[in-house]
């Protein structure tokens, strides 16, 4: 293989340095209207009046949205009005938009319009929003419209509920001789793309709707608007350009719709609507919280018998995607282990807080950090080395998930490997902590992942292959380049399957509904697999056209042809053929008649043996295979005053066959360094009326430039055999371990179970010192 | 004397090139080069001065165009990203994979630009002290590290 597994330098590289680049909010045109909107002050309210006389008279005012009664929106259930009505339900919520000839015009006008609110009781986590006394966030939330096989408990804030029932879990605990039972939580947090969401929107006269959004699901754009609005599916025209990061939080269908609303507003006009920072952290989907029971049981040996998770997914307002989260947090509802008997109860919940959108691992960093903090404190309940605990109960091919998939050597990643290799990376064997004077300890902690998708059964991606006159061709994929590099993977794919070099394979960078064939959305890690089967098809499609021309014209079979180096050659005589600019825009005879046309190669791929889960049991086939891997992180921690700091992060994940070695380092260490924000210092602060007091990058800070640790990363390669070249899923799996062993490690280095994300100076020390 | 009501005319100096342009005296440089004179390149992130992704050089140091009002320019050399081409900085960050989605790539560029054209010689804490200014959420920062201490020290 001469393309697979090289550092190709993406395809963008140079428009990314120079500045050219284009993101959503760079186009602009004259004549293009601005959108703002006015987001509300309060947690829950209702709306009393909202006065926009002030705001009309600002000269340049085009519309105002404000008070109407749209269809409501919400991907399984149609529970969000798009703009408020009645009352609002979380700080940042859109109450109206104002359009407007210039974005400062817009702006001044939206501080104009006055919204009397009365405040509500605040549901302000979603352990209060399931006792028997809470306020009511949906007062008739069995009314709404809603997906088959979605429940949500009339008068409760419960929208779904998702259950596992693995084994026999009495049996389960009659077998464990040793139990731990903890509570753990963390507030919701946000993705931080750098670039903020921004759409643009504009319906022509004849009713054609076009949306140009910075989205990791155009096609959903395209799809949810035609189900909410009842517009033909046809004439939604949604196109995305590069995109500033993503990490699942554009993978929501929410400011488009606001576009859209803002567009017709003033007869169809190009209205553009970009989010400032503080919008998007709050008004804009976010990443979800979790409040978790963990029950686990085991052997005195420290074999796994019995787990009994809750899991109380903070949906927010809204429920769109919380009720796929907290499905996900049940489908992998444990670490990578071999358990019998596992009950798992998922709910989404809803609070007054802003409502989550995917997040990069899609709930299983989520679900990680409280089952693997669960595993220490049952080690150390056994005084058994954590690691060992782990080695012990890692699941095998043979051995069942807990939606009781039975799992094989392709179907799962090679955990034993990996732990064997951390163990050996991190120095285990030195000690997991270790005293470097009387004021800092160095302590390491471990946590083992895996990941599945859990996207619809149907979910499906094209290709086209085009060529150019000179032999080389084009790939034209649906997947968004959201910064994963998965389209210059994908040259490189269809460059090694016609032996030719990645620089003669031409990528187009942005996607447009109407032209480019779907790819379901770009999220999951799914890319390589369901994009790359479809490349690979169509480029199969593509070299037996080629082989049919050729063969004719060589006056041979097809099959006895082969292709590389832009040529199609007899396998035998490989100097007998045919250049590709000779046959890919059709062959002309020396007598000037033609055959053939231009080569177009077509290919799809749709996921194989998905089910839906059985809702007694939970049983089903969620997704084509579970990546793995085991992670440490050592810290130094500083006893005088809670400070610490992470000096090392290492992972080694089994991502199946590497495709471009930089680029896949690339993704595990940037989520890395997400994991370790997530788990060390990002949430949101709410105050006891549910307000976010730290909307802004001043306050809510990621993780900065000096303040990462050494990366340690290698890969185990155990090939997933549906996927091309071996391939696993690679752009999440860097995350999901690492606010597991930041708690893990922390927790053994201030001596104290730490059951709460962020893991602040401050919490570590209210935990030791047992202070609220 | 400035007016400093209504709209008023003021001439960039940007890369190199005089640039008239009519601005209100409370737009931002920011908000000047990339509505009124298609200079992308400098991206808003957080307009707060938090993010960095829209830092240009002003008479060669880093300076955060969303903290700048364009009436205070004028007289000034400013260089944006599209300035620059086939610098050993731009090179270096393609080389190291610096970047992934490119979104705050031309803010990081700019500031580590002047960083080389100031302190050839900077050592590691004040590499750290300029690059702090600026947020990556894609990358763990390794590559940038990489790319920045390739060009200087490879000098």
């Amino acid at each position: 293989m001469t393309n697979i597994g090289k550092s190709v330098i993406r395809k963008e590289a140079e428009d990314k340095v120079t500045g050219r680049a284009k993101y959503t909010a760079d186009y602009s045109s004259v004549g293009m209207l601005f959108g703002k909107t006015v987001i509300s002050k309060h947690g829950h309210a209702r709306i009393n009046n909202i006065d926009v006389s002030e705001a009309e008279k600002v000269p340049g005012v085009r519309a105002i949205v404000a008070g109407e009664r749209f269809p409501l929106t919400g991907e399984e259930i149609r529970d969000r009005p798009p703009i408020a009505v009645d009352k609002i339900r979380y700080h940042g919520e859109v109450t109206a938009i104002v359009v407007a000839d210039s974005p400062s015009i817009a702006k001044k006008a939206a501080t104009l319009i006055h919204v009397d609110y009365v405040p509500l009781p605040v549901v302000n986590s979603p352990r209060e929003a399931v006792k028997k006394s809470a306020p009511l966030v949906h007062e008739n939330v069995a009314l709404y419209e809603k997906d088959e096989g979605v429940n949500p408990i009339p008068e409760s804030n419960i929208a779904n509920h998702t259950k596992i029932r693995k084994g026999n879990i009495k049996k389960g605990w009659d077998q464990s001789e040793v139990t731990v039972e903890n509570n753990f939580s963390f507030p919701p947090s946000d993705h931080i793309a750098m670039e903020t969401r921004s759409a643009i929107a504009e319906i022509k006269p004849n009713g054609d709707i076009h949306i140009k959004t910075s989205s990791q699901a155009p096609f959903m754009v395209k799809e949810l608007l035609s189900a909410y609005f009842n517009i033909e599916v046809g004439k939604i025209i949604v196109d995305t350009p590069l995109v500033g990061g993503g990490y699942g939080g554009k993978a929501s269908v929410q400011l488009e719709i606001l576009a859209y609303l803002a567009s017709k507003a003033v007869g169809g006009r190009v209205v553009k609507m970009m989010n400032e920072r503080e919008e998007d952290l709050i008004s804009s989907p976010c990443h979800m919280g979790l409040d978790a029971t963990v029950k686990i049981g085991c052997t005195k040996e420290g074999i796994l018998k019995a787990a009994e998770l809750t899991y109380l997914v903070d949906s927010g307002a809204y429920s769109d995607k919380a009720i796929h989260l907290s499905r996900a947090c049940a489908v992998d509802c444990t670490g990578p282990y071999r358990i019998d008997h596992i009950w798992c109860d998922s709910y989404a919940v809803y609070t007054n807080h802003p409502y989550p959108a995917p997040y990069r691992g899609f709930s299983h960093a989520e679900v990680h950090f409280v089952f693997e903090r669960a595993m220490d404190i049952l080690a150390r309940k056994l005084r058994m080395d954590p690691l060992e605990l782990r080695r012990k109960n890692a699941i095998l091919p043979g051995d069942t998930s807990p939606t009781q998939v039975v799992l094989n050597r392709s179907t799962v990643g090679d955990v034993p490997q990996c732990i064997e290799k951390v163990k050996e990376l991190s120095r285990w064997n030195e000690g997991q902590i270790i005293e470097v004077d009387k004021r800092y300890v160095r302590a390491k902690g471990i946590a083992c992942v895996w990941k599945n998708s859990t996207i619809p059964p149907e979910s499906s991606s094209g290709v086209v292959i085009t060529f150019n006159e000179d032999g080389t061709l084009n790939l034209i994929s649906g997947v968004v380049e959201i910064g994963t590099g998965t389209k210059t993977v994908l040259a490189q794919m269809v460059a090694e399957y016609f032996r030719m070099d990645t620089n003669d394979v031409y990528v187009r960078m942005n996607v447009d509904t109407q032209a480019t064939p779907e790819h379901w959305k770009t999220v999951a890690s799914r890319g390589t697999l369901m994009a790359g089967r479809a490349a690979l098809a169509a480029a199969e499609d593509a070299i037996n056209q080629i082989k049919d021309i050729a063969s004719r014209v060589l006056k041979v079979r097809p099959d006895d042809l082969e292709v590389g180096n832009r040529r199609i050659f007899l396998r035998e005589e490989p100097n007998r053929g045919l250049d590709f600019k000779e046959v890919v825009y059709g062959y002309t005879y020396p007598e000037g008649n033609a055959i053939g046309g231009q080569i177009i190669g077509r290919g799809n791929y749709i996921l194989r043996n998905v089910t839906h889960l059985d809702p007694e049991t939970g049983k089903g086939n969620p997704g084509p295979e579970w990546a793995v891997g085991a992670q440490v992180v050592e810290v130094e921690f500083d006893r005088r005053d809670y400070t610490y700091r992470i000096l090392k992060a290492i992972s080694v994940l089994d991502i199946g066959k590497v495709l471009n070695y930089k680029g896949a380092l690339g993704q595990v260490t940037g989520a890395m360094c997400m994991g370790l924000g997530f788990g060390g210092r990002e949430s949101f602060i709410f105050d006891q009326q549910g307000r976010v007091l730290n909307p802004q990058l001043r306050t809510y800070r990621p993780v900065q430039f000096g303040e990462q640790p050494e990366y340690i990363v290698e890969f185990v390669e155990t090939p997933h055999i549906d996927a091309p070249f071996g391939a696993r899923g690679a752009g999440e799996q860097g995350l999901l371990g690492m606010p597991a062993a930041l708690g893990n490690s922390l927790s053994v280095a201030a001596g104290v179970e730490l059951f709460h994300l962020p893991l602040i100076p401050e919490s570590i020390w209210a935990e030791k010192e047992g202070r609220e | 004397m400035l007016k400093l009501t209504g709209t008023t005319n003021i001439t960039l100096n940007i890369n190199g090139e005089k640039r008239p342009v009519t601005v209100r005296p409370s737009e931002t440089l920011l908000g000047i080069l990339r509505g009124k004179l298609g200079l992308t390149g400098a991206k808003p992130g957080c307009l707060n001065g938090d993010c960095g992704a829209c830092t240009v050089m002003i008479d060669g140091k880093p300076m955060k165009s969303c903290l700048m009002l364009g009436v205070e320019a004028p007289g000034k050399k400013i260089q944006t990203v599209e300035g620059l081409n086939g610098t050993p900085i731009q090179r270096s960050f393609i080389e190291h994979f610096a970047f992934q989605c490119g979104y705050c790539t031309p803010g990081f560029i700019m500031n580590c630009q002047s960083l080389i054209d100031t302190n050839p010689n900077a050592p590691d804490e004040i590499i750290e002290e300029w690059l702090k200014s600026n947020i990556c959420r894609c990358t763990g920062y390794e590559e940038i590290e990489k790319a920045i201490k390739s060009v200087l020290r490879d000098k």
